[in-house]
């Protein structure tokens, strides 16, 4: 019994000092994040395309640019995205010509879908809070549908732009 | 004396010592049977095993404590005494600009006008079948008599309705076991309808009115019928359940009808009353049109989930019933001796009154005082009120050794607990044999107290929370005013175990609990913006924009991490009166956003959850550039999260513009 009590008194001056130090909502997040299916650990990813991120979306099949899906894509762009982003110029966030090109289809529907988890894990993300001075990725809660839209917006833009 | 678990130096004890001996011979018994139930505690490790809760992890229960004289309602965890929220009701609250926002300010209309304050005392939380469900939380307003009703998806107050015709609406909200109805009986009798009259002429002029509202299964709220009762002070109330569940019992004091010194005035009967409504009953005779219109003007003020916004609805006349008109509609139980709490057990047959001036307990059977209605065993009537036999209705007295017994709670083990003012003191005693089982001390002088469903048909009898109303002593001392005090036992085993004690907010009058599980699953976590229908919403970046219309100026702005769209304004002029319309465009989980404008004499700061809208109203009152900024702290560039609004000189020509960047 006093050796049990001894180890509560133990975690509690632990858990004092991590308090101090690291925040809750953090750990509760990597906790989150174990539990989420995850594509690669992408810690010695060499080459970004390869880095599909942290998220739900495993893989994606790519065939040529289903434009009716696009138009969809840009209505939501419009809509939710353009507070953070343009397509030619940095804003808040990076511009996002040449984002298919750069980056795994996957990798960008998981920094859609899953930012929180992204922006603290993944070595491309965390690069990119730090280029945009620490702006973050907010999560609006978008569907799987939604976030494959937006990836075809952007990628019938830079299709259109590399075929000029 | 000195308590067990929190030991502290001796002289803060000895001011404590005095006031004991004071009290003189009266409290010798109790104390020796405080020192004998101190085999009861336990050391402080043990209680700190059993309230800790680690973090990351989550409590047991909600707790939802009045507010009291703060207005609000407060939600703590058990077991761990640890505060999650505030919920303003039926005050101004700065902290998230409830009562300031143009949405919210609605739901503190009465027919007085706006009204930024009250005194909150009973929350209740709505039952289905006599168990708490999870749905609403009712709470009245003690001063100018309302009841709010709060949601419990949100934990936002959704209607507050104003009662006419009542005055210190005190026994108040209590619920029918399917919620059907909340009650609101008056504490204070007033002339009704109200008139200018001598008030010395109060034995014929003045009335107790008893309120019941009905409640939609939308949770919507009318004042149905009102009962006019004779002129005394009707105190606390509490519907029956099971066999007894078509009544609702109130207790009564001051049936002197004394209208002055009432310290004295009022304690001058042996017994006062319970009066019991048959509610069915009042619903027959309204369908039947027994009933009288009165005058009498009321708010009812609803907030739309869906507009985000509050409306006030304005309604004149009420429907009463005489109960010298409606036979056996209402009786009157004498007890002794002016009566406070009165607590109906699980199985709805014993109905407890505590005369607070007395020192035993009266338990009434239900089905003795049916029996004695049917036998018509009366003693004289009131206002033709049949008054029962006292001892024909009586089931049992509680010989308690106590002093100053004001309310009762209920275990699932047949066990009932009830807690003595002057003696600071929990009794615990069996529902049958009328035996004291247990006693511990408080600290001290407890009002109400609370178990997880303890006044309902399924009490999650664990642990029992006393709330009190002197806190001396107990905490680091902070000047002359102290908090208020929350002391949870555990009541699982067969004595009372002190576990904790925790500041509460305001004077926690009574408080209800109920399981986490319930409740966790249901919290939502946004408001969706699709389906944002605020008529000042913007629900993307373009669509913000400024409009002048005459002397008005409507902006509407949006916030995300981390800007507002537009962050510069220009071409406003004093004498402008500018309606900021903020839309919060998150969509996750607690990403707030706030918003703050320089000199704004009339109101606070707005505070947004995800998707939602509010508005701040500002009348500049001087010429130059004012910041706005987000006061809750959203990102690592929040401190970036600001704008100006230029404000110009009636004669200057400044054109109205506004912008974000420059792109
Ligand atoms: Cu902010």
């Amino acid at each position: 019994m006093k050796k049990r009590l001894n180890t509560l008194l133990f975690l509690i001056a632990a858990f004092w000092f991590v308090g101090c130090h690291s925040s809750s909502t953090s750990e509760q997040q990597a906790a989150a994040s174990t539990e989420t299916p995850s594509a690669s650990a992408s810690t010695s990813t060499a080459n970004p395309l390869d880095d599909k991120g942290i998220g739900p979306v495993q893989s994606v099949q790519l065939g040529p640019i289903q434009s009716e899906l696009a138009k969809k894509g840009e209505a939501i762009f419009n809509e939710k995205c353009t507070a953070c982003h343009r397509i030619e110029s940095r804003y808040i966030g990076p511009a996002l010509k040449g984002v298919t090109k750069r980056l795994a289809p996957e990798w960008i529907m998981n920094m859609i879908l899953n930012p929180d988890v992204m922006i603290q894990q993944d070595p491309i993300a965390k690069q990119l809070v730090n280029e945009s001075n620490g702006a973050v990725m907010a999560n609006l809660h978008l569907s799987e549908d939604d976030a494959r839209a937006l990836l075809e917006y952007l990628r019938s833009i830079d299709d259109s732009s590399s075929s000029r | 004396m000195k308590p067990i678990i929190f030991s502290r130096p001796m002289t803060q004890v000895i001011p404590m010592l005095a006031g004991i001996i004071a009290m003189a011979g009266l409290l010798l018994a109790s104390c020796q049977a405080r020192r004998s139930s101190e085999a009861g505690a336990i050391n402080a490790q043990e209680a700190a095993q059993r309230v800790y809760v680690a973090p990351g992890k989550y409590d047991e229960f909600y707790a939802f404590m009045s507010g009291g004289y703060s207005g609000q309602v407060s939600v703590y965890g058990l077991p761990s005494g640890r505060l999650f929220k505030i919920i303003p009701v039926f005050s101004q609250n700065p902290e998230n600009g409830y009562g300031y926002s143009e949405e919210t300010k609605p739901l503190l209309m009465t027919s007085y006008g706006f009204i930024p304050w009250d005194d909150a005392h009973h929350p209740e939380l709505s039952q289905t079948n006599g168990v708490p469900d999870g749905r609403w939380l009712f709470i009245n307003a003690n001063n100018t008599p309302r009841v709010a009703r709060i949601d419990l998806k949100t934990f936002e107050t959704v209607e507050t309705i104003e009662i006419p015709n009542s005055a210190g609406n005190h026994s108040s909200p209590f619920v029918t076991e399917n919620t059907e109805y909340v009650v609101a009986g008056t504490r204070f009798s007033v002339p009704t309808p109200q008139q200018d009259v001598p008030i010395d002429s109060y034995k014929k002029n003045f009335k107790g009115v008893l309120s019941f509202i009905k409640v939609e299964p939308s949770g919507d709220m009318d004042l149905a019928f009102q009962v006019i009762m004779p002129g005394f002070d009707y105190d606390l109330a509490h519907a029956g359940k099971g066999k007894s569940k078509d009544w609702v019992f109130f207790t009564c004091y001051n049936s002197e009808e004394a209208h002055t010194l009432l310290e004295v005035n009022a304690s001058q009967k042996d017994k006062d009353f319970v009066a019991a409504i048959n509610w069915k009953k009042a619903e027959a005779y309204i369908q039947q049109g027994k009933y009288h219109q009165m005058p009498g003007t009321y708010y009812d003020n609803r907030f739309d989930t869906s507009t985000q916004t509050a409306r006030s609805f304005v309604h004149k006349g009420v429907k009463v019933l005489i109960p010298a008109e409606c036979p056996g509609l209402v009786y009157l139980i004498p007890a002794p001796k002016s009566p406070h709490g009165v607590d109906v057990d699980p199985s709805g047959n014993y109905i407890v009154a505590n005369g607070k001036l007395n020192a035993d307990l009266s338990v009434f059977s239900f089905d003795k005082m049916q029996q004695a209605i049917q036998q018509k065993q009366f003693d004289g009537e009131v206002n033709g009120i049949p008054v029962l036999k006292f001892d024909a209705t009586l089931a049992g007295i509680v010989k308690s050794g106590g002093l100053g017994p004001l309310h009762t709670e209920f275990d699932d083990k047949g066990n009932a607990y009830t807690t003595f003012f002057i003696s600071s003191e929990v009794v615990k005693w069996k529902l049958g044999t009328w035996q004291v089982e247990d006693r511990q001390p408080t600290f001290y002088s407890p009002g109400h107290l609370m178990i997880p469903g303890g006044d309902s048909r399924k009490p999650w009898g664990k642990y029992l929370v006393a709330l009190n109303k002197i806190t001396k002593d107990r905490y680091l001392p902070t000047g002359p005013e102290l908090c208020q005090s929350a002391q949870l036992f555990d009541i699982s085993g067969d004595k009372m175990k002190l576990l904790l004690d925790f500041p509460t907010v305001g004077e926690p009058h009574y408080a209800q609990a109920i399981p986490a599980s319930i409740l966790m699953p249901q919290s939502d976590k946004i408001y969706s913006l699709a389906n944002n229908r605020n008529p000042y919403v913007t629900k993307t970046e373009k669509e913000a924009r400024v409009v002048r219309n005459g002397r008005r100026i409507d902006v509407y702005m949006t916030e995300i991490r981390s800007h507002f769209v537009p962050d510069n304004i220009e071409g406003i002029h004093l004498g402008d009166t500018v309606y900021f319309h903020l839309t919060n465009l998150e969509q996750d989980w607690d990403a707030a956003h706030g918003f703050a404008v320089e000199g704004n004499r009339d109101n606070a700061e707005l505070l947004l959850m995800p998707g939602q809208t509010k508005t701040l109203k500002w009348v500049p009152q001087r010429v130059g550039v004012f910041p706005f900024y987000c006061t809750d702290f959203c990102s690592a560039l929040h401190q970036e999260m600001q704008g100006y609004i230029r404000v110009s000189a009636p004669a200057e020509q400044v054109a109205l513009s506004w912008s974000t960047g420059k792109e």
